[in-house]
């Protein structure tokens, strides 16, 4: 039989779990280290997330300067969704703050108008590209289009993963898991949503300054 | 003991699977790692085998042949089409699925906890999702040698538009689909658990354990983890660009007025074939200092353990990790001086290159000063991490002629590229490899290995390696190019044909003499001699304070306190010769 | 475990990987020095600066290798222990470490300009007037040359045109084409005269490779790349594809002559142009 885990050492009980940094930093070791795990874990998917874009934000510089570029009419849903979307950065912007200041009501209304106004973003993005395929630009038109697509299609999924985790921090609102000491799910969620929102902009600034 | 038996209420007995099989132990993740990339080294060394003996006797006809394999030996002669398979699927696999599954996921998760004094990773649900992830990606390029319509047949390199347009080769259809699947899988593995390493290590070390205390197999995986978090999404972006081309209709890397196969490709206009290459090398090139880097430290850290001797220049060691994983996001030009890129960038990215030998040349005088002076214990360990410098030396100075762009216009896509490579990031990780499963066999399984079969196994593999690699340095100087399914084809290339029999028999015995390996491997998990110390090798990191091997926890109640860098080997006026980081500094706390 | 200061010990172990070590440095010695395989024979002008700066590179990495491999070798003979022998304890040496980096710094720098150099011969000068212009298209899997007529100016090649017999769409109807030249898998030049070379492809990735002129230039879909050349030993050479380019990269060559005269050049060239 392989030894691979000797069940002697099960016996050992885990430290007592010392208040956290900002709530929950580390399994329950005394740490030194200043910022929490999770918000570490947070910087590094949004360092990831920045790289893929930046990558096709490479690919998309080196075809702007090809002679087959041929820009398009970026549908007009575009301009009131990107309010859309600034919008529900206020919100949830507004949540972080009420909840520091314990105003629990008030956090869970504000995360719940953030959430509907990202949904209402994605819906706006589904109807923006539905204004192209009227017009007959489709995802193999032209370089810009196909660009315009993918882009979106990519920035939308990640924002979808938002609003997944978003959902999840608007259950522990509900169950009252979330007090002014103690909100870093919501701290993380509203800075990735942030974030989302900043990358919107700039992948919108892309499009239309070509 | 009533702590232990009040614990034993917190810890419920897991079953076999949640134990062995679901776990997110970083110990068993470690070793399911190890064991699937072992397997995959297998896969990825039989095509290598046959890759060599087309090589070595390309107009043979060998009936044997024809009966194993029918479809790709029909008539007895290797099919082309199969051979540029086995080119791109040895590559792919090794690479990917071999060297850098092996070394951070394998080596870096049964390390990490254990090396900085914690219990677990930061996020050990996540660590054991990034293992199933990476086995599924295993299974998906596996699966890609048995389509029908052929295996993928790009090269591991990919270029578009033989990469892009499914009909460009026969695997290019549902095999290169598959390769993009497959890497795709492993990104998203690679991704989550770089992330649990660069988490772990900074903010769950140990009391003591300061970032200057770690040993450098940790510096290692945290830089590396670092580069693959910048690089491995650059080349996700490229798949998803690739993945369009060939199946949404755009035009990313694909240009207009492509004739294939007698007719116009339509629909296409705009797209950059070196778009493809800038994108993928931005990533590849990082990709091979993932490799290495992790293979750097532990060999160091194995040197040091076995000449008895602190590291030569700790400091230097680390800086000079940091400058090459830094300066390898901007030499990535240097695999494509000849491709149509501009000439001034060529010239640009020669400085970088040849700017970047100079911290690896560092490592190379520190662990020359490592061995000098030493009193070396030549464990099969030990052995191999010696090799690892020779093997790395080698390696490292034929990539000076390589650097320089004019000379590297006649070696480019030659087997003098091939020899390169191979001995610097395939063979020298390789025997760092080794080296580390020797050591740490012991730790992971409270058996030790076989010694002498160990030593057989470096002294044949040693021998082997060179002769295998050594000489297509010559046959790239004589011009034979890679991916050549036959080069008897040229005249010029005929003469040299006796140095392709040569390494294609060389090889022969190498791969044989790994079935050593694998023999002491797995009968030692079984039958291997018990360990019965915490410590045998004398080393000072704190995995081996800790029973072989350690239990669920890792530590006992108390986590480790560091009181000292890893290096305290042969330091004056002590009674032993190295003192372990967990021994109060009493005499000397200079680190 | 140990508490004495002695010597090192020679151990067997450590004279045998040192033996190995010497094998490895006097059979690189041997292979380079005696060269019993090496580069194709040299017949172009710029060729011969590369091999110079290979063989510059080769003498400096040389003594490298021999050095760092022999140290090596040398240090685990001398230094194994076989008792309780303990460590020299150094292990730092800024001063050292210090002059080796500068050393390896301003030893790559050098070989840099130097490379530099070549590099610039090639791709920052012009070619001649004088040269020969060749387009040179690739394909899966041969090599297209097009040279101009008499006439000295290309004819307009359009895909839509491509035959089995007019591989590179060679619109024979534009004025300047009518005199074209177009050969497949055959290239000829003239010793001592540049050569321009442009340099397209049909389908793929191909990568046009003069072993013995040390040419080697990609030829990627969508671009025209020229480059230039002298060659300047006469005699029949080979044409490689140097980029993996599908199921018939291996069999993608060409035949080089590079005639002795002009007079030569021209007899060949009347002939191909009594084939159009």
């Amino acid at each position: 039989m392989p030894v691979l885990t000797e069940d002697r050492r099960d016996i050992i009980t885990p430290p007592p779990v010392l208040p956290g940094h900002g709530g929950g930093g580390g399994s329950g070791d005394s740490r030194a280290f200043p910022v929490s795990k999770y918000q570490i874990a947070l910087w590094i998917v949004l360092t990831t997330i920045v790289m893929l874009f930046a990558g096709l934000t490479s690919a998309y510089i080196v075809l702007r300067g090809v002679p087959a570029w041929q820009n398009i009419e970026l549908p007009s849903m575009l301009w009131p969704n990107t309010v859309v979307l600034f919008l529900s950065s206020i919100a949830i912007e507004f949540s972080r703050r009420a909840v520091r200041k314990n105003h629990l009501q008030a956090m869970k209304t504000w995360l719940a108008l953030s959430g509907i106004l990202g949904l209402g973003f994605i819906g706006g993005q589904i109807a923006a590209w539905r204004q192209l395929v009227n017009a007959g630009v489709y995802l193999p038109s032209t370089l810009q289009s196909s660009f315009f697509y993918l882009l979106t299609g990519l920035h939308g999924l990640h924002l979808m993963g938002g609003i997944v985790a978003l959902s999840f921090v608007f259950y522990r609102a509900l169950s009252n898991r979330l007090t002014a000491f103690n909100h870093e799910p919501l701290k993380l969620c509203a800075t990735y949503w942030h974030v989302m929102d900043a990358l919107w902009i700039y992948l919108f600034l892309l499009l239309l300054l070509s | 003991m009533d702590d232990a038996h009040a614990a034993e209420h917190h810890h419920p007995q897991l079953g076999f699977w949640r134990k062995y099989v679901f776990s997110t132990d970083h110990k068993i993740i470690g070793i399911q790692y190890l064991i699937t990339a072992m397997a995959m080294a297998i896969v990825g060394g039989l095509l290598s085998m046959l890759m060599r003996y087309q090589l070595a006797w390309p107009t043979s006809l060998s009936p044997i042949m024809a009966k194993i394999f029918p479809v790709a030996f029909s008539g007895g002669i290797m099919e082309p089409g199969f051979y540029i398979s086995l080119v791109t699927m040895h590559g792919t696999i090794m690479v990917f699925f071999l060297f850098t599954a092996v070394l951070t996921g394998g080596f870096g998760n049964f390390l990490i906890p254990l090396q900085i004094g914690a219990r677990d990773m930061a996020f050990p649900f996540l660590n054991a999702l990034s293992y199933w992830v990476f086995l599924l990606s295993c299974i998906v390029i596996f699966s890609a040698l048995f389509v029908t319509s052929g295996a993928p047949m790009g090269g591991w390199t990919a270029y578009a538009p033989l990469s892009a347009v499914p009909q460009a080769a026969p695997g290019q259809a549902t095999g290169m689909t598959l390769w993009i699947t497959a890497i795709a899988l492993f990104t998203a593995s690679g991704l989550m658990g770089g992330l649990n390493y660069v988490t772990t290590i900074l903010t769950m070390r140990t009391r003591g354990m300061s970032m200057m205390r770690l040993p450098l197999t940790q510096w290692s995986l945290l830089i590396t983890a670092i580069l693959g978090l910048l690089a491995f999404p650059v080349l996700l972006a490229a798949g998803i660009l690739l993945l369009f081309d060939r199946m949404g209709g755009t035009s990313f890397f694909l240009p207009a007025g492509i004739i294939m196969n007698q007719m116009p490709l339509a629909g296409h206009a705009g797209g950059h074939p070196l778009l493809w290459q800038h994108l993928f090398w931005f990533f590849g090139h990082p990709e091979v200092y993932i490799v290495i880097l992790p293979a750097m430290g532990m060999a160091s850290d194995i040197l040091s353990t076995f000449c008895r001797k602190p590291i030569f220049s700790y400091r230097m060691m680390v800086y000079s990790m940091v400058a090459i994983a830094a300066l390898s996001f901007v030499v990535w030009g240097h695999h494509m001086f000849v491709s149509g890129m501009s000439p001034f960038l060529g010239s640009v990215f020669t400085l970088t290159t040849l700017l970047i030998a100079v911290p690896s040349a560092i490592k190379t005088f520190n662990w020359l000063g490592t061995v000098w002076g030493a009193r070396i214990r030549f464990t099969a360990a030990g052995l191999f991490a010696l090799g690892f410098v020779s093997l790395f030396v080698s390696g490292g100075i034929s990539g000076i002629f390589l650097g320089t762009s004019a000379a590297d216009i006649q070696l480019q896509d030659t087997y003098f590229i091939v020899a390169h490579f191979h001995l610097v990031m395939a063979i020298a990780p390789l025997f760092a490899a080794f080296g580390g499963l020797y050591f740490w066999f012991p730790k992971m399984f409270g058996r030790f290995m076989n010694e002498t079969l160990g030593k057989l196994h470096f002294w044949l593999s040693f021998t082997g390696v060179y002769a295998v690699f050594f000489p297509m340095h010559v046959l790239g100087i004589g011009g034979q190019m890679r991916r050549i399914y036959d080069p008897t084809q040229y005249m010029f290339l005929v003469p040299q044909q006796p140095v392709n029999v040569f390494i294609s028999i060389a090889a022969f015995i190498l791969g044989a003499s790994q079935l050593i390996f694998l023999f002491n491997f797995f009968g030692s998990i079984f039958g291997g001699r018990r360990v019965t110390e915490y410590n045998p090798w004398h080393a000072t990191t704190l995995e081996w304070s800790v029973p072989s091997p350690p239990g669920h926890g890792n530590f006992g109640v108390e986590l480790p306190t560091v009181h000292r860098w890893a290096f305290d080997f042969a330091v004056p006026g002590e009674k032993e010769d190295f003192i372990p980081q967990t021994v109060p500094a009493t005499v000397q706390a200079k680190h | 475990m140990a508490d004495g200061n002695g010597p090192g010990r020679v151990t067997l172990s450590g004279v045998v990987l040192a033996f190995l070590i010497l094998i490895l440095i006097l059979a690189s010695l041997y292979l380079f020095i005696a060269k019993p395989y090496w580069f194709p024979t040299l017949a172009s002008v710029h060729g011969e600066s590369i091999d110079s700066l290979f063989g510059v590179v080769l003498i400096v990495s040389g003594i490298a290798f021999v050095v760092v491999q022999g140290l090596l070798g040398f240090f685990i003979a001398r230094y194994g222990q076989n008792g309780s022998e303990r460590a020299a304890y150094w292990h730092d040496n800024p001063r050292a470490e210090a002059i080796l980096l500068i050393g390896t710094a301003v030893i790559l720098t050098v070989l840099v300009f130097m490379g530099q150099r070549v590099w610039a011969s090639f791709y920052f000068t012009d070619a001649p007037a004088d040269a020969l212009v060749v387009q040179v298209t690739g394909e899966q899997f041969a090599w297209n040359f097009h040279y101009p007529g008499p006439d000295g100016a290309f004819g307009r090649t359009d895909n839509s045109l491509i035959t089995a017999t007019n591989t590179i769409g060679l619109d024979r109807n534009d004025p300047p084409a009518k005199d074209d030249i177009l050969v497949i898998g055959q290239m000829h030049m003239v010793a001592d005269r540049p050569v321009k070379v442009r340099l397209r492809s049909k389908d793929v990735i191909h990568s046009f490779f003069l072993p013995n002129l040390r040419v080697k230039q990609d030829a990627v879909p969508g671009m025209g790349i020229e480059i230039w050349f002298v060659p300047n030993k006469s005699g029949a050479y080979e044409i490689a594809c140097a980029e993996l380019c599908g199921l018939g990269h291996y069999r993608m060559k060409g035949a080089l002559t590079i005639d002795a005269s002009q007079a030569d050049f021209d007899n060949w060239y009347k002939e191909q142009l009594a084939q159009q």
